[in-house]
């Protein structure tokens, strides 16, 4: 270290910041946790009520009415597989983890990705922003997460929105600016007003790249779920943490492999989903 | 408003579009009369459009021709402020469109113009009635009424039965047909159209003018049209402005363009112009030498004589038609004491003044006299004579009449006695 000047007090800062915003919100924040806290727990309870067959039943006529045939019975197959491997309860407390999660992303991220996409001044503050969240490492914002939720399902929950906004964030702007100039004017040259030129024809037309988003926000919020177990959220993830710490190969595959098998699912019904129009002749940019 | 102005739909005055920064500075420049690379060298600011002044009248088909980077797409943009001027006026049936606030302009783009692109722009997402009621769905139209009034534009271009497709299924034609609807469904009083059939192929884009052309002659809209193609401009416009690094170069009919170019752009411009599709009869008929059928064979004869003529055109006394007599028959005539009627020969090739040349070779080939250009009232208005058409052909204006009449085909001479 240069001698000549101090060591930077960089990290005091910001716990002197965090202190302060833990004591000013942290009441209102502890409100909002217990909310989300009973909400995600009592959700994975009335979806242990279900016979697991029935349920996995459901989830894969779910699948074939939103996707293919083939994606449903891969599905069936898939779920019944992981209940047979006793794994059942954890993976619904991930799946109610990751859809909270990706649910919040979708919320925040969507609104925020058509603002920057009609604003310029908008897109400088996002952007460096999106690109701070996407490249720290995500233990860090764990550890905050930890002194604001307490431990649990909830520091889980807000460090997955946050690794998993940017992707929605990102292509919904993109998608927005990629529909094509001359349709632009199309639209203006007939007098639309910004909002009819938003909800008729550039969210419609981008709807393929803001369905690229949620698909990769969904696998960003999956490959979170581990990171998540260790701040308390309950789960297949935290199978893998425990695999891990215990040296069980065995079981690290098999909670490994089911965890793959809920990502495929999703990706494969999201991904038919975002694409679906293509196939009717009317969506292409 | 000054008086000149008043029957004027659309009038743009110094109408200027700078790209760029610094565009005060430009403004400076230009009004000291800088050229526009004198303009970007010193500021860095690209003039797209250069204090450009034109009127369209009501129902007028007015064609902005240039070539590309001529500045005509950015005009076309200032007239509904697609672009914003950066200075200069643009009035629309007297109100200047670039004072107007966002609602104002919001109206006149519902109600007043109607926009046709060159990529067709159509909603791929939207079937094409969907795509043709959108200018009235903005406007909060009922669902009943916007689709009547798509279903009944889609008719007039020739598409019903296929309101449920969607633009990727139809023809590049059929989609500017759609492109076309769309614009029509507003119904209003003026239509932009930007290089709306240069994406078509050669035989469809002729189709397209056509139908426009029908459309207009039903409609009465005021339309602008902006080609690069000379040959679409002189078919459709009733007058041409042609561009030139941002400015205009020459506003006339079609007829001035080509005969008299004001200046050596639009000479070269116009030199590969194959004048047979553009000339007409009337630009080339020559007066015709008539005699009324009641002054009889003798006079005729005497006529015939003096002019040098072996033939002659008979004609009442309201200047119709008859036929004509050869000196022949007419001496025939008189040795038999019959009338000029029973010799006349009346199956005559006949044509309307507004043929073109091409459509002339066959006819003026084959007949032995020369070929009677009448009105539709039968009147005749002058003749055809080979040379003529030759000598027209090889662009020699001596041959060409300036305005499409022959000044003394109103009064023919009969009375050369």
């Amino acid at each position: 270290m240069n001698e000549l000047l101090p060591r930077l007090p960089f990290a005091d800062w910001i716990d002197t910041g965090v202190d302060w915003l833990v004591d000013t919100f942290g009441t209102g924040l502890d409100g909002f946790a217990d909310v989300l806290e009973g909400v995600v727990e009592g959700s994975v309870d009335i979806l242990d009520l279900v016979p697991s067959i029935l349920l996995a039943f459901i989830f894969a006529l779910i699948a074939g009415l939103i996707s293919t045939r083939k994606i449903a019975f891969f599905s069936l197959i898939g779920l019944l597989f992981i209940d047979y491997l006793g794994y059942w309860y954890p993976m619904l407390q991930m799946l109610t983890l990751v859809l909270t999660s990706v649910i919040f992303a979708l919320v925040i991220g969507i609104p925020i990705g058509i603002l920057s996409s009609q604003k310029a001044g908008v897109r400088k503050v996002v952007n460096p922003i999106l690109d701070l969240m996407q490249t720290m490492p995500a233990f860090v914002y764990l550890i905050p997460a930890i002194f604001f939720f307490n431990i649990g399902v909830v520091p889980g929950v807000v460090a997955s929105v946050i690794f998993a906004m940017p992707p929605t964030i990102r292509l919904t702007m993109l998608g927005i600016q990629q529909v094509p100039k001359d349709l632009i004017e199309a639209t203006e040259a007939f007098g639309s007003t910004t909002w009819q030129r938003l909800i008729k024809i550039q969210i419609p037309l981008a709807k393929p790249t803001i369905m690229a988003g949620v698909n990769q926000s969904i696998m960003l919020s999956l490959s979170m779920v581990v990171i998540a177990s260790m701040v308390g959220a309950p789960g297949l993830g935290e199978e893998v943490y425990r695999s891990v710490t215990q040296l069980k190969t065995g079981v690290g595959v098999e909670t490994g492999l089911s965890i793959v098998i809920v990502a495929i699912i999703l990706d494969r019904i999201t991904q038919y989903a975002g694409n679906r129009k293509k196939k009717l002749g009317g969506n292409t940019i | 408003m000054s008086e000149e102005y008043i029957n004027k739909k659309i009038v743009v005055k110094d109408a200027t579009k700078i790209f760029g920064k610094s565009s005060g500075r430009a403004i400076q420049l230009l009004k000291d009369g800088k050229s526009k690379s004198e303009i970007l060298k010193a500021t860095g600011a690209t003039v797209g459009v250069k204090q450009v002044s034109f009127d369209v009248n009501e129902g007028e088909i007015f064609v902005i021709m240039g070539l590309s980077g001529s500045g005509k797409s950015t005009l076309v943009r200032m007239l509904n402020r697609l672009i914003d001027p950066t200075m200069g006026k643009i009035l629309l049936d007297g109100k200047d469109i670039v004072q107007m606030n966002k609602e104002q302009l919001r109206d006149v783009r519902r109600k007043k113009i109607g926009m046709v692109f060159q990529n067709f722009a159509l909603f791929p997402h939207k079937t094409i009635v969907e795509n043709t009621e959108y200018g009235l769905e903005i406007q909060g139209v009922s669902k009943k009424e916007r689709n009547e009034k798509a279903i009944e534009s889609l008719r007039l271009v020739g598409l019903a039965g296929y309101e449920e497709q969607y633009p990727k299924q139809l023809s590049g034609g059929m989609q500017q047909r759609v492109g076309l609807a769309r614009a029509l469904a507003n119904n209003p009083d003026i239509l932009l159209m930007d290089e709306a059939f240069s994406a078509l192929d050669p035989l469809i884009r002729k189709d397209m003018q056509n139908e426009l052309l029908q459309l207009h002659h039903d409609m009465q809209k005021t339309i602008i049209f902006i080609t690069h193609d000379l040959d679409e401009a002189l078919r459709i416009g009733d007058r041409i402005a042609l561009m030139k690094d941002g400015e205009i170069v020459q506003i006339g009919s079609p007829e001035e363009i080509l005969m008299s170019p004001s200046n050596e752009y639009v000479e070269r411009f116009v030199e590969d112009v194959d004048l047979s599709k553009v000339l007409t009869a009337g630009h080339i008929m020559k007066k015709a030498d008539t005699v009324k059928v009641d002054r009889g064979p003798r006079v005729a004869l005497r006529l015939m004589k003096q002019l040098g003529i072996s033939s002659i055109y008979v004609v009442d006394n309201a200047n119709r038609l008859l036929g004509a007599v050869t000196a022949q028959d007419t001496v025939a005539a008189i040795e038999s004491e019959k009338s000029l009627n029973d010799v006349i020969i009346s199956d005559l090739p006949m044509i309307l003044p507004d043929t073109v040349l091409t459509e002339l070779f066959d006819v003026v080939s084959t007949a032995s006299i020369p070929v009677a250009v009448i009105n539709e009232e039968q009147k005749l208005q002058g003749i055809i004579i080979r040379g003529a058409l030759i000598g027209a052909l090889s662009g020699d204006n001596e041959f060409i009449n300036k305005d499409g009449t022959v000044d003394s085909a109103e009064q023919p001479i009969t009375e050369v006695m």
